[in-house]
């Protein structure tokens, strides 16, 4: 069962900007789905698994890139050849 | 190299397209001059890609997916990009933030999603075939409601280069068309490797489909055709099946256990995969502009708000919760445990099986707003999702109807064998269609 509170938590952890109204329908419908996974409690066994697989590394090689201004040009806002974001201090 | 161009100005009643290419160049070569319509979550150069979401609007991709790539190559005209649900997170098309496509069969239903548009689109005759893209359903699904071919490759199959990421263990690029033959010649057209797709697999396409099924052997999961599986889609689709034996297929009955914890393992996975896919969105890159004078998590938080639907939300929070301090061995953990099981009944079902048949979805297409719950929106996935957990090919080729919409016979594959899978779909299609 989670609350208002754990939701007002989850949505500060996403980043994802969450108002008054919306709270208490999306903590709803969280009871609901969550009730539902927790059909996966009858899963037996957790931990990890060993696959026959390994990973695929290529060269680490200098290729073309795209051009600067090509780049930049779905940037919201640039300086000097940089993408410009807001201030994280 | 580009020669020509073709002239595609469509009739869109339907809302199938966000974007119309109304001059679109092509080349030479097998898709010569054939206008092919591509979801609006694969990266078209020069063309806007959204993929129905407010927070890409006016985005530009500097380059093509490599599928789009080869589509060009091959001569293909990129006619335009499709309407979607959000990011491919629904079962509708209604989570588009620029309005809903309707089905081309009854426009007073959904036609299934999320790659609805490029559904409607080649349903309504505005294109012979599109791309579209399946993470748990989303080329069947609606391929199933508006009465066209869908082919779900092999996971690794169609490289992923390109394509906006919503959950990459699950996804893949596929081909969508009226009939077998030409998703078969779509299929030929993107299939193979691309060394900037990690998880792509050296396993080329080149095939004819064959109608010539004898010996065939068909499984039967009795979990297709159990509780919440509409009775009168499970009885169109028995004929169908029964059509195949009449062709020299034989059946055996099978069972998915995992199946029951199959849905709750895939949302889990997908809405985790989500969380962390999403979070690149934060109008610093591209899309809507972040007010670079305020506090990052600030502006971070007034952009996702603004730009990402209630859908969107939902699922990156429920991941975020997911993947949680105290909560991740509770629901990640087990999900993939859970996967591995689905992966593991497959796994045993196609040793005795060459392929495993059964409805695509449980009902016929809803009308619009019959599903506004999320949950019971999600449980509308059951038959599709466990394909896609289990990595394994998977088409939808129309098979009869009910209430007058058309009803989609699910045929799924051993890894690899998407060939196979596009032969039965053939067999059958040849059949009805004499």
């Amino acid at each position: 069962m989670v609350t208002e509170q754990d939701v007002v938590h989850i949505a500060d952890l996403a980043d994802i900007g969450i108002d008054f109204a919306e709270l208490g329908i999306f903590t709803g419908q969280f009871n609901a789905i969550l009730e539902y996974f927790d059909i996966l409690d009858r899963v037996e066994g957790g931990g990890s698994f060993v696959f026959d697989l390994t990973n695929v590394m290529r060269e680490d090689e200098a290729e073309p890139s795209l051009p600067q201004e090509e780049v930049l040009a779905n940037a919201g806002a640039h300086e000097d050849g940089f993408i410009k974001a807001p201030r994280v201090m | 190299m580009v020669t020509r161009q073709i002239t595609f100005e469509p009739d869109d009643r339907y809302h199938a397209f966000l974007t119309i290419c109304q001059k679109a160049p092509h080349g030479d070569g097998k898709l010569a001059g054939i206008a092919v319509a591509v979801k609006d979550n694969i990266s078209t150069q020069d063309i806007e890609t959204t993929c129905a979401s407010k927070i890409l609007k006016g985005y530009v991709p500097p380059y093509d997916a490599h599928a789009v790539a080869l589509l060009k190559k091959a001569g293909a005209a990129i006619a335009g990009k499709t309407n979607m649900d959000e990011f491919g997170m629904g079962t509708t098309t209604e989570n588009s933030a620029f309005g809903p496509t309707l089905n081309p069969r009854d426009p007073a239903r959904v036609p299934g999603g999320s790659s609805g548009g490029s559904a409607a689109a080649v349903a309504a005759g505005m294109v012979r075939m599109a791309l579209g893209t399946d993470t748990g359903g989303s080329i069947r699904c609606p391929a199933a409601f508006c009465g066209i071919v869908g082919l779900k490759p092999t996971y690794g199959r169609v490289s992923r280069y390109g394509l906006i990421a919503y959950a990459n263990s699950l996804e893949q690029i596929g081909p969508m068309a009226g009939t077998v033959s030409d998703v078969s010649l779509l299929m030929s057209v993107i299939a193979g490797y691309d060394r900037r797709d990690t998880t792509s697999y050296d396993r080329p396409y080149q095939h004819t489909p064959s109608a010539e099924i004898r010996g065939l052997k068909i499984g039967i999961p009795q979990e297709y055709f159990g509780a919440g599986v509409d009775s009168r889609i499970a009885d169109v689709v028995r004929k169908a099946i029964d059509r195949l034996e009449e062709l020299g297929a034989t059946t055996v009955p099978c069972s998915i256990p995992s199946m029951e914890y199959a849905l709750a393992a895939y949302y889990v996975t997908c809405t985790s995969e989500a969380s962390s896919n999403l979070a690149r969105f934060d109008g610093v890159r591209y899309g809507p502009a972040a007010d670079t004078k305020k506090p990052w998590h600030d502006a971070f938080r007034e952009v996702r708000r603004a730009g990402f639907g209630p859908e969107i939300r939902r699922r990156i929070m429920l991941g975020t919760f997911a993947l949680s301090s105290g909560y991740y061995g509770k629901y990640y953990a087990k999900a993939q445990v859970a996967r591995e099981n689905v992966r593991r009944d497959f796994a045993r079902i196609l040793a005795g099986a060459d392929v495993i048949c059964g409805p695509t979805m449980p009902t016929i297409a809803f009308r619009f707003g019959e599903k506004s719950d999320p949950l019971s929106m999600y449980l509308s996935d059951i038959l599709t999702v466990p394909v896609n957990l289990a990595g394994i090919p998977a088409i939808s080729v129309p098979c009869g109807k009910v209430e007058g919409m058309p009803v989609g016979l699910q045929i799924m594959g051993r890894p690899f064998e998407d060939e196979r899978v596009i032969d039965t779909a053939f067999a059958y299609e040849q059949a009805v269609t004499g």
